[in-house]
């Protein structure tokens, strides 16, 4: 059974046909990227898939169990995490302290507990900086876990983006431009680290991404988008030479 | 670029000064018992004064500094419970309830209403934020009292007289620790970190699975509580309240003291409470340019520290938390942000 099931979702912004009719079908352990020219609507329809817009029209599904309408918070509960195009770090917290607030919900005591400090909250403190400190040191951020989430260089904001959103495991992480403002070794890294936190974490992604090398390598199938509608869909071989794709980015006529 | 004033040595002494002159006062208060006055009336008046300030400064940075709501109607929430712990008690005090009893319970019961109109303060106004959300609190503020000023219970304009002067230094002491200690748990929690991610970045804090509005009205809800019981404590002070004691300037006052101390941090706002009660009357041998002097000594604070005394830091974090857990080995290390070793 698919993981994530997106049937015919639409939204318009204005007049603005933002996305129409975009359908999705993700299975467990997939890696799938989402291309298309500034504005094609990729942003958008990840934040549909988070609660931060609701769709007009279609259905969402996470195993089976619709999940639109759903305010944001409830949705990563349900298992969907994501990262941001523009870093939203908590910028004046420290690295550790981030990593700790997504795992706010599973933290699992209650205000009496916090209140009277319960062996309860002892307990669970010590779990959520334990899991905190483990995403940390795959992330390679351990070191910086006592300095402010805003002085880290910007690829480790970034990977601090993405350690935060494992904290809450999800079953499903959506990338938002993971490489965005990277240098090609940084991108090269994040490649390796984005293949083995896959694995690692039993975790399907779907990632926004214009680094055209980092999505072909990394990406099993590739979906491209243009003016709100997906164009073409397929493996990065079959996407590479597709016209429709060629045409929306280069503009170039149809043969 | 403003200079910067370093602290960060004062910050190291600051809680066991701040223990050892409560235990000062106590000492005090003890040798009274047998007949040596040390401290007079008027002093006590100031210390008990102080220590209302400090858990109103303290609640209100719940909301102002920790959530990063900006609240101006504090001062609304301790007029309720000023008004209803003062009412019930002159209602009881003709019962034969010991003064023991009844006295935490009005003060319980002045907190609990001013929690509840914390709330439906809160429900309706968290979309709003910023300088919206501070208009709107302001607005509520001052409906409170003019509700009060209307009523016939609460003796309108006149204020209401006769209430019975249960509050004492002991009395001060035990809620104010209560409420700092309180407040401060909260702070270094789970639920704490889900308020302090609101003020970070809301959309984020959403993604991340923050249930943001239940949050937003919680730090409402508790920051009323203890400003109502701050009010209560206040009213059986007085002996006397009325409307004029819980205007607008009620809420600046406080709101003066979050910020001088810190958004954000808790010593802080308690240093400022105590800074800002005293200085006034250390400044009484100025007469006429005391206030003068008072303000200007907050715009140079705030001319070179912007962010307030202690910014976001703690005054000595470490410390207070050996002190709460002294067996170390149950202990998580986690508030400091120290990993626990594997």
């Amino acid at each position: 059974m698919s993981l994530l099931k997106v049937e015919e979702i639409s939204i318009s912004f204005g007049g603005l046909r933002a996305v129409s009719n975009f359908s999705l079908d993700l299975g467990a352990q997939e890696l799938v990227g989402l291309i298309g020219p500034n504005g094609a609507g990729k942003t958008t329809i990840f934040n549909m898939l988070t609660g931060v817009y609701h769709p007009e029209a279609g259905n969402i599904m996470l195993n089976g169990r619709s999940v639109t309408g759903m305010p944001p918070y409830k949705i990563n509960r349900m298992g969907i995490a994501r990262t941001f195009q523009n870093i939203r770090l908590f910028n004046d917290l420290s690295v550790l302290d981030n990593v700790k607030i997504a795992y706010q919900y599973l933290g699992g005591y209650s205000w009496r507990d916090a209140i009277f400090r319960s062996k309860r909250y002892r307990r669970k403190e010590k779990e959520i900086t334990e899991w905190a400190m483990e995403l940390l040191s795959i992330f390679g951020l351990a070191e910086n876990r006592n300095e402010l989430a805003r002085n880290l260089p910007y690829g480790a904001q970034r990977r601090l983006e993405i350690a935060r959103a494992l904290a809450a495991k999800p079953k499903l992480l959506l990338l938002d431009e993971p490489a965005a403002g990277m240098n090609p070794q940084e991108t090269m890294d994040l490649m390796s680290l984005v293949k083995k936190v896959r694995a690692e974490f039993d975790l399907t992604i779907l990632l926004i991404e214009h680094d055209m090398s980092f999505v072909m390598n990394l990406c099993e199938r590739i979906i491209v988008l243009d003016y709100g509608q997906t164009i073409a869909e397929g493996a990065p071989d079959e996407i590479k030479s597709n016209p429709r794709v060629i045409q929306a980015y280069l503009g170039g006529e149809v043969s | 670029m403003a200079m910067k004033i370093d602290v960060s040595g004062l910050k190291k002494y600051l809680l066991p000064a701040g223990l050892a002159f409560l235990l000062l006062i106590n000492l005090f208060l003890v040798l009274e018992f047998f007949g040596v006055e040390v401290i007079d009336r008027y002093v006590k008046g100031i210390l008990i004064l102080m220590q209302i300030n400090i858990i109103l400064a303290v609640s209100l940075n719940l909301i102002n500094g920790v959530t990063g709501m900006l609240s101006l109607g504090h001062a609304g929430f301790m007029a309720v419970g000023a008004y209803v712990s003062a009412i019930l008690s002159i209602f009881l005090s003709k019962s034969n309830l010991p003064e023991v009893l009844l006295f935490p319970l009005v003060l319980c019961a002045g907190g609990l209403a001013a929690a509840f109109i914390g709330m439906l303060i809160g429900v309706p106004t968290l979309r709003l934020r910023g300088d919206y959300l501070a208009i709107a609190t302001l607005g509520f503020g001052e409906i409170i009292r003019v509700v009060i000023l209307n009523l016939d219970i609460t003796k309108g304009a006149r204020g209401l007289p006769g209430i019975p002067n249960y509050t004492n230094l002991w009395w001060v002491e035990l809620f104010m620790v209560l409420s700092v200690l309180v407040i401060w748990n909260i702070i270094k929690s789970n639920h704490g970190r889900a308020l302090v991610s609101i003020r970070e970045n809301e959309i984020a804090a959403e993604a991340m699975g923050v249930h943001t509005t239940y949050y937003k009205v919680s730090a409402f809800v508790i920051g009323a509580f203890f400003a109502g019981l701050a009010g209560g404590l206040f009213a059986h002070y007085l002996g006397y309240i009325s409307p004029k004691s819980f205007d607008f300037m009620k809420s600046i006052e406080i709101l003066l003291m979050v910020v001088l101390g810190g958004l954000g941090s808790l010593t802080g706002s308690v240093i400022a409470a105590i800074v800002l009660t005293g200085l006034p009357e250390l400044l009484r041998f100025l007469q006429s340019y005391r206030m003068v002097i008072y303000s200007l000594t907050l715009v140079l604070l705030m001319l070179y520290r912007q962010e307030g005394l202690f910014g976001r830091d703690e005054a000595s974090a470490e410390l207070l938390r050996k002190w709460l857990t002294p067996r170390k080995k149950n202990h998580p290390g986690g508030e400091a942000g120290e990993p626990t070793e594997s």
